[in-house]
This record gives structure tokens, C-alpha cells and sequence, in this order.
């Protein structure tokens, strides 16, 4: 069974394909949760169009999508450049390029889980809470937010499993750097482009569905404690 | 606590106007569904706007549109009791009563919390979930909750219209505990005269999004045009009534009135205490004479106070006993026969007595008088 042991690169490109897609799935939440709840509560001029973006990865070719994070965070981009110089956050051939690239590919599927158990929240809840002095801020932490748990929890774990297998838009924006941006799927990618790698794709494919059975198996355990918590009938 | 009300309010085809003021410790807003009651209460309460109007607490504006004031809800601290308990389901039932405290300015804070816990006998209950609980204990928790949070009013919309009868029966007591030992004035939601005239100390009468009678409940719901129509058959008086003495030779209870004395079956409540019975309007008999030889017990001399007959074959005649009042339903042929007419003095019988008046004693609210 000694083909099983992954090497130092391989190991890498697992320990950074984790990093990146819990960077990407934690960091994008609270503008998963504020944007699911604007869409599912509020009706303005143009949500249509914010739906449309927000949705838009889900369509494109991840390639286009890679392509126009380069055009604008890239170095010369306009957000890149000026991300640089005020924060000193370069995202152009970094891990955090990769970061982002798998947030926004992950965005919608989050966002879409977000906003089905928001709409699914009684709002005559609210309206109680809110005849007990909660003002509108503390209803949503104390009410909204822990009724709505089970989809965040569902829409993290669809985001992380997303951002685990996202191939396009990061190869595209950040390409494909052992150690750097060089996710599972990229170095999957690269064993298969040479002689004799069969065996390390193999290798990383198995680790791969591994941690996508541990994420399924995590959200069904934990969604199923949160539903027993709340005893909803 | 005087709670005075003067809205107009639109809702797509639904269009309220009311006006009224009352300082009661119970207010019963009364009418059929459809009538505007809810809305009112939400209205009341803050979860909707009217569309122009004022609302006031003792003086304490929650709505002046013409001012531009109002006042959002979470500021209100006014406690709802909705029909449906809408406990957080994530929360256990110690933690929903707890809720509304936390937002209550500290020096504010004048529930006692076991206090209420052990007013609505709701203990046991503490540790579990709302999924777990029976529908009685949820609208006690709910009532709980609103208690906790140290409100200066409570609206209660039908709190009892989900559960049966013996759910129903199991609150009651504590609304009227509610009603009789805090001092938090309670606007109360019904389209049940028995609910009503067992409660209420003033009624507000709403029909179709208009006030149709406003006042003291003795008042209001003996004046007929006041009930909505599918209610006209309990259309009666509500008189209150003392336990003067207990008859046990005879199995038979008295009770004093301003009329008179009053034979009824056994009451098993100590002598002195207070009851408040409703007497329907076609359980009263008029004679022009005192009668003699008559089975019945209950015999009260009065005044006719006015006669209203419409087209069909009733009157309604409105009688003066003492300082009480009570209606008597008799056809208008009747009327004509004795030449009944306001100032006339009559006898009246009472063939049954109709106690809502919270006689816990009682399983069966009605009691037919002996004959």
C-alpha cells in the first residue's frame, strides 16, 4: 500500500486546497447572509440585476469568470491595484487569489441556501419579538439567524465543496503554482499532463472524495442536531 | 390606564374607522371576523400604520400622524398574546419568558417573574420546548412572556379560538387572575359573547371596521342593536349578582341583587362572594300582574324602560330592576296584548340564568332557575 503515501507536494496542494476553500467559504458568509436576506426580504429598483450577478458564476464558463477577476484584481486591475496599495492584499498568483476565485464560483450556491431558509422563517415570529422590545438588529441575532442555522450550515457546506473542486477560475486567475495556488484539482490536473502520473492522480482523487464524504457527513450530523435542538414539528 | 383610539386605516377592500376610549381594566374589542378587530390590535400594537390617526396610552402618543409620531413597535412595550402562542421554537419556555425582560429598561422592570410563572401555573414547564407543549400551555407560556416583559398594556387576539372547550376552560381562570390581580390593563380580542361577558369589564363593538358601541360591559351588551347579528339570540343582560346565604334544606343558593333576591341551584362558593350572570333576553317572561301560584322562584318587579319591535314578530323590551337592567325578547303581538309601553310596571320570571361570570364551581355554565 505504499503508492497511498502522498508527498510533499501532494500534501501541499491538500493542506492548501483546505485553506483555501475554508478561507473562501467563512469569509464570503456574512455577505452570503446579507446578501440572501436582501434579496429574500427586500423588493427595490434593480434586485433583479443583483440577483443576475450574484447568480452569474453559476452560468458562465469558470474561464470568462477567471478571466475578469484577472482584469480587475489582478495587478493592474483596478480593484487589484488599489487593494494593494491602501491594504497592502495582492490577490495575482497568491493563495488568496485562489481564495477568492473560489468564493465567487462558491457565491451563489451559498447564497441560494441562505436566502430558501430565510424565506422559510415565520416572520409572525419576528413581529413577536419585536412586541417584546427586540429591536429590529436583535431579532434578526436572536431569532432570524438561529432559525435560519440549518441553511447556513447547508450553504457553507455546499460553498467549501464547491471551492474544493473549483478548477477554472483559478487556474485561469492565479494559474497553477506548486506550494502557492496549486489546489487538489490543479495538481490532479498536472499529474494526468505527465508520463507515469496516473497513480498520483489516483493518489489525490481518493483524498479528494474523502474530504467530500467527511463535509457531506459533517452537515447531515450537524444539521440533524440543530433540527433536534429546535424540536420543530 | 385610559386607551383612547381615533384611526382610519385602509387594507385593500377593508376599510377601518374607529374612535373610542376606554379606561377598563379588561377591554373586550367584540365582533365577528372580518369586523377590523385584529387589525386594530396590530394596529395597537405597531405592527401596522394607519393611515392617519392618533393613538395614545394615558396621554403617551404611540400614533399622530398629523404630528408625524409613530412610534415602532419594539418601543411600544405594549405585550401581544396572539391567537396562534408564536413561542420561539428554539428557544425553551424558561428562555421565551424571559425574552421580552432583556429589553426592558432595567428600572422598568416590575414583573415579578415567579410571580407570573406561578399565576399561570407554568413551573413544570420551564426546561422543555414549545414543540412539546399542548396548545393550553403554549397560550399560557405566550401570556407568561408577554407578562415578563413588564408591559403597559396587553393586547390578546382570540387567545382561545384554537383550543377546545376544556383548553378554553383551563385558561380562563388565569385571564380573569390576570384581569384581577396586576394591575396591567388587557384589550381582549373575542367573537365569543360568553368569552366576552365573563370577561370584559368594557366592550368595544366592532362591525364592519366601524365602532358600532362602545362602554361598560353591563351597558353594551344589553343594548340589542349592539351584538352582531348572528348573535342576537344571546342577546341579555349581565347582572351582578352576591351569595347572600346558602339554603341547604332545600339544596338552593341566594343571591342578592339591586332587584331583589334570587333562587338559584347550589352554588358551592363561600357567602359574600360575587358572581356575574347573564340573563338572555328570551329567557325572560313579563306579566302585567304579581303572579300567584307560580312554580317559578325567581319573580322580580320592574319597569319598562323602553320597547323596541322592528318588522318582525319580536320586540325587545328593556326592563329596569332596581339599579340592574334586563332585556326580555316576547313576540310583538304580546306587546300589543298587555299594552306594554315605557314607565309600565311589570313583574318579570326568570327561566334561566346563564352564569359566564367565572363560577369555576360550575361545569356547565347554564342554569335553568327552579320552578
Amino acid at each position: 500500500m505504499g503508492w497511498l503515501e502522498l508527498g510533499p507536494d501532494e500534501w501541499n496542494a491538500v493542506r492548501l486546497s483546505l485553506r483555501v476553500s475554508l478561507w473562501a467559504t467563512i469569509a464570503s458568509l456574512p455577505l452570503g447572509i446579507l446578501v440572501a436576506w436582501v434579496l429574500a426580504r427586500k423588493s427595490f429598483w434593480g434586485k433583479s440585476i443583483l440577483n443576475g450577478i450574484v447568480h452569474l458564476p453559476l452560468i458562465l464558463p469558470p474561464v470568462v469568470t477567471g478571466y475578469l477577476l484577472l482584469l480587475t484584481f489582478g495587478r493592474r486591475g483596478p480593484a487589484g491595484a488599489f487593494l494593494e496599495s491602501c491594504c497592502g492584499i495582492v490577490f495575482s498568483f497568491r493563495w488568496t487569489g485562489a481564495a477568492l476565485a473560489c468564493a465567487v464560483m462558491a457565491f451563489p450556491l451559498m447564497v441560494r441556501a441562505i436566502r430558501l431558509s430565510i424565506e422559510a422563517v415565520d416572520r409572525r415570529l419576528e413581529a413577536a419579538a419585536g412586541t417584546l422590545g427586540a429591536h429590529p438588529a436583535w431579532v434578526f441575532a436572536t431569532i432570524t439567524l438561529p432559525l435560519i442555522l440549518p441553511g447556513i450550515v447547508a450553504g457553507m457546506i455546499l460553498a467549501f465543496a464547491k471551492a474544493m473542486g473549483e478548477f477554472g477560475a483559478t487556474i485561469t486567475f492565479v494559474s497553477n503554482i506548486p506550494g502557492e495556488t496549486q489546489t487538489l484539482p490543479s495538481a490532479i490536473y498536472t499529474f494526468t499532463q505527465v508520463p507515469g502520473g496516473d497513480v498520483g492522480a489516483l493518489r489525490l482523487t481518493l483524498v479528494s472524495i474523502a474530504i467530500a464524504m467527511a463535509a457531506l457527513v459533517a452537515s447531515e450530523v450537524l444539521a440533524r442536531r440543530i433540527s433536534r435542538r429546535m424540536d420543530i414539528e | 390606564m385610559t386607551l383612547s383610539v381615533d384611526i382610519r386605516h385602509r387594507q385593500g377592500a377593508f376599510d377601518l374607522e374607529a374612535a373610542f376610549e376606554s379606561g377598563g381594566r379588561l377591554t373586550a374589542l367584540f365582533g365577528t371576523s372580518g369586523s377590523g378587530k385584529t387589525t386594530l390590535v396590530n394596529l395597537v400594537a405597531g405592527l401596522l400604520r394607519p393611515a392617519e390617526g392618533r393613538i395614545a396610552i394615558d396621554g403617551r402618543v404611540l400614533v399622530d400622524t398629523a404630528a408625524g409620531i409613530v412610534v415602532p413597535a419594539h418601543r411600544r412595550r405594549i405585550g401581544y398574546v396572539f391567537q396562534d402562542a408564536r413561542l420561539f421554537p428554539h428557544l425553551t419556555v424558561g428562555q421565551n419568558l424571559r425574552y421580552g425582560r432583556f429589553f426592558t429598561p432595567p428600572g422598568e422592570r416590575y414583573a415579578d417573574e415567579a410571580g407570573v410563572v406561578d399565576l399561570l401555573g407554568i413551573g413544570h414547564l420551564l426546561d422543555r420546548r414549545p414543540g412539546h407543549l399542548s396548545g393550553g400551555e403554549k397560550q399560557r407560556v405566550a401570556i407568561g412572556r408577554a407578562l415578563i416583559a413588564s408591559p403597559l398594556l396587553i393586547l390578546m387576539d382570540e387567545p382561545l379560538a384554537s383550543l377546545d372547550d376544556a383548553r378554553k376552560g383551563e385558561i380562563l381562570p388565569y385571564i380573569e387572575r390576570l384581569r384581577d390581580e396586576t394591575r396591567i390593563p388587557v384589550v381582549y380580542v373575542s367573537h365569543s359573547i360568553a368569552e366576552v361577558s365573563r370577561l370584559a369589564t368594557d366592550v368595544v363593538v366592532l362591525s364592519g371596521g366601524r365602532v358600532r358601541a362602545a362602554g361598560p360591559a353591563a351597558e353594551v351588551l344589553s343594548r340589542p342593536d349592539a351584538l352582531p347579528t348572528g348573535e342576537r339570540d344571546e342577546t341579555g343582560a349581565l347582572v351582578d349578582l352576591e351569595i347572600a346565604s346558602q339554603d341547604d334544606a332545600f339544596g338552593l343558593t341566594v343571591l342578592r341583587s339591586s332587584a331583589g333576591e334570587w333562587r338559584l341551584p347550589r352554588i358551592d362558593r363561600p357567602v359574600g362572594t360575587k358572581v356575574r350572570a347573564r340573563i338572555r333576553a328570551r329567557d325572560v317572561m313579563i306579566m302585567t300582574q304579581a303572579p300567584v301560584g307560580i312554580s317559578a322562584l325567581n319573580v322580580l318587579a320592574a319597569r319598562v324602560e323602553h320597547v323596541t319591535s322592528g318588522e318582525g314578530a319580536d320586540a325587545l323590551v328593556t326592563l329596569r330592576c332596581g339599579t340592574d337592567r334586563l332585556l326580555a325578547r316576547i313576540t310583538r303581538r304580546s306587546i300589543h296584548a298587555l299594552d306594554l309601553a315605557a314607565g309600565r310596571e311589570v313583574y318579570t320570571v326568570v327561566k334561566s340564568v346563564t352564569f359566564d361570570g367565572g363560577n369555576p364551581a360550575h361545569a356547565a355554565p347554564r342554569v335553568t332557575a327552579l320552578e
